[in-house]
């Protein structure tokens, strides 16, 4: 087990689903690799050196592949959703659901390390929603969001994948999403994209949430974007509030955009 | 701090590499590792070495090799060499920049017998 976060492997469960389900009529694909072998002989201890040249993440890189298509093939828009934990993810995606379910096709996969009370919570609007508990993993990894899609027969819609509140981990696991957006509260540092750069250099967008409380504090919102794009110069960035709505219509907006983006490339 | 999950998917490429050329152990394990990236190195070794036991690399040497960060300013139109994200250029000072190199996370070489 990591002795930093805890993480480990081997113990995912997905919500009511036997761990051990495979998904008949799209069989993951094999990894491809290619490799030239070099061999330097050392007769004394008969120790030879083989060249591999592979990612380490190879299988969970083909595995997001595969994901993405079979996200394409279904006209569904998948978006990983991350943070640190007590950003106001669950909040902000509740009441995103909320303004987009009378008019679009909306399905959401939890990740959390244990409870299904996230889950709970999306349901309580009407979406579809499963729960995946990593146990002691702290991120999604592709294989378990090719297990949850596979039991959410979802299609013609946007899928939001709420990874595990964990600023590290998630940056370096494909899901194969469209894009990943950040959560960053205005209770949390502005300096927040400089300690985790990779996160934030990895999201196409920045949600700058609970803004409503910005009277009450001494953050300096733009100091943060700032920030973000110090690691990200192409990052985009909307401040909302769950709370009073502030921002809301301009995110939704930009979801209007990235559908339209991901049914011209499909 | 996923390196215990980065160290199984090295240890599945090991055993994937051994079942391809038949060989009977891994003495020395050789990665790349871009300084850029989402990986610690101490916490990659502490990982290997608990993630490598019973698998034909228990006891190998883990290698880390560290590639330097190069990212492209858009505002010199150069490469240029930076130590972690959110770097200035050090020509101009500006923070238009494209990572190109520094994100590598590989299997480069096993040594085997």
């Amino acid at each position: 087990m990591c002795g930093v976060c805890g993480c480990g492997e081997g113990e995912t469960r997905l919500e009511a689903v036997a761990a051990t389900h495979t998904h008949g009529s799209h069989p993951p694909p094999a990894a491809g690799h290619t490799h030239a072998e070099v061999v330097r002989d050392d007769p004394a201890q008969r120790a030879h050196l083989v060249s591999v040249e592979r990612d380490i993440l190879s299988k969970n890189d083909a595995l997001a592949a595969h994901n993405r298509s079979h996200f394409n093939s279904h006209r569904v828009l998948a978006l990983n959703l991350v943070s640190s934990p007590g950003a106001g993810k669950t909040t902000l995606l509740v009441e995103t659901l909320e303004r987009l379910l009378p008019d679009n096709t909306v399905a959401v996969i939890e990740g959390d390390q244990e409870t299904s009370a996230d889950a709970d919570r999306i349901r309580a609007t009407g979406a579809p929603a499963i729960q995946v508990n990593t146990g002691k993993g702290c991120h999604l990894d592709a294989a378990m969001i090719d297990q949850a899609f596979g039991q959410l027969h979802f299609h013609d819609g946007i899928l939001f994948i709420e990874n595990v509140g964990n600023l590290v981990c998630p940056a370096g696991f494909d899901l194969g999403e469209a894009h990943k957006v950040v959560i960053a509260s205005v209770t949390e540092g502005e300096d927040k994209p400089l300690k985790y750069p990779n996160m934030f250099a990895a999201s196409s967008l920045m949600l700058v949430s609970k803004v409503d409380l910005l009277p009450h504090l001494d953050f300096d919102v733009e100091l943060l974007i700032a920030n973000a794009r110090r690691v990200n110069p192409a990052i985009a960035v909307i401040q909302v509030s769950a709370s009073n709505g502030e921002g809301m219509e301009r995110w939704l907006h930009w979801l209007d955009g990235a559908v339209a983006m991901a049914s011209a490339s499909a | 701090m996923h390196e215990i999950a980065l160290c199984n998917s090295l240890v599945g490429l090991i055993r994937d590499q051994q079942r391809e050329r038949g060989f009977a152990r891994v003495r020395r394990v050789i990665v790349e590792v871009g300084v850029l990236g989402h990986v610690d190195p101490h916490a990659l070794d502490f990982a290997f070495e608990v993630e490598a036991k019973d698998s034909p690399a228990q006891d190998a040497v883990l290698e880390i090799r560290e590639i330097e960060g190069r990212a492209w300013c858009m505002d010199c139109s150069e490469l240029v060499s930076i130590a972690k994200r959110g770097d200035a250029c050090p020509g101009c000072g500006g923070y238009g920049m494209i990572v190109e190199q520094g994100e590598e996370l590989r299997l480069k070489e096993l040594e085997v017998i």
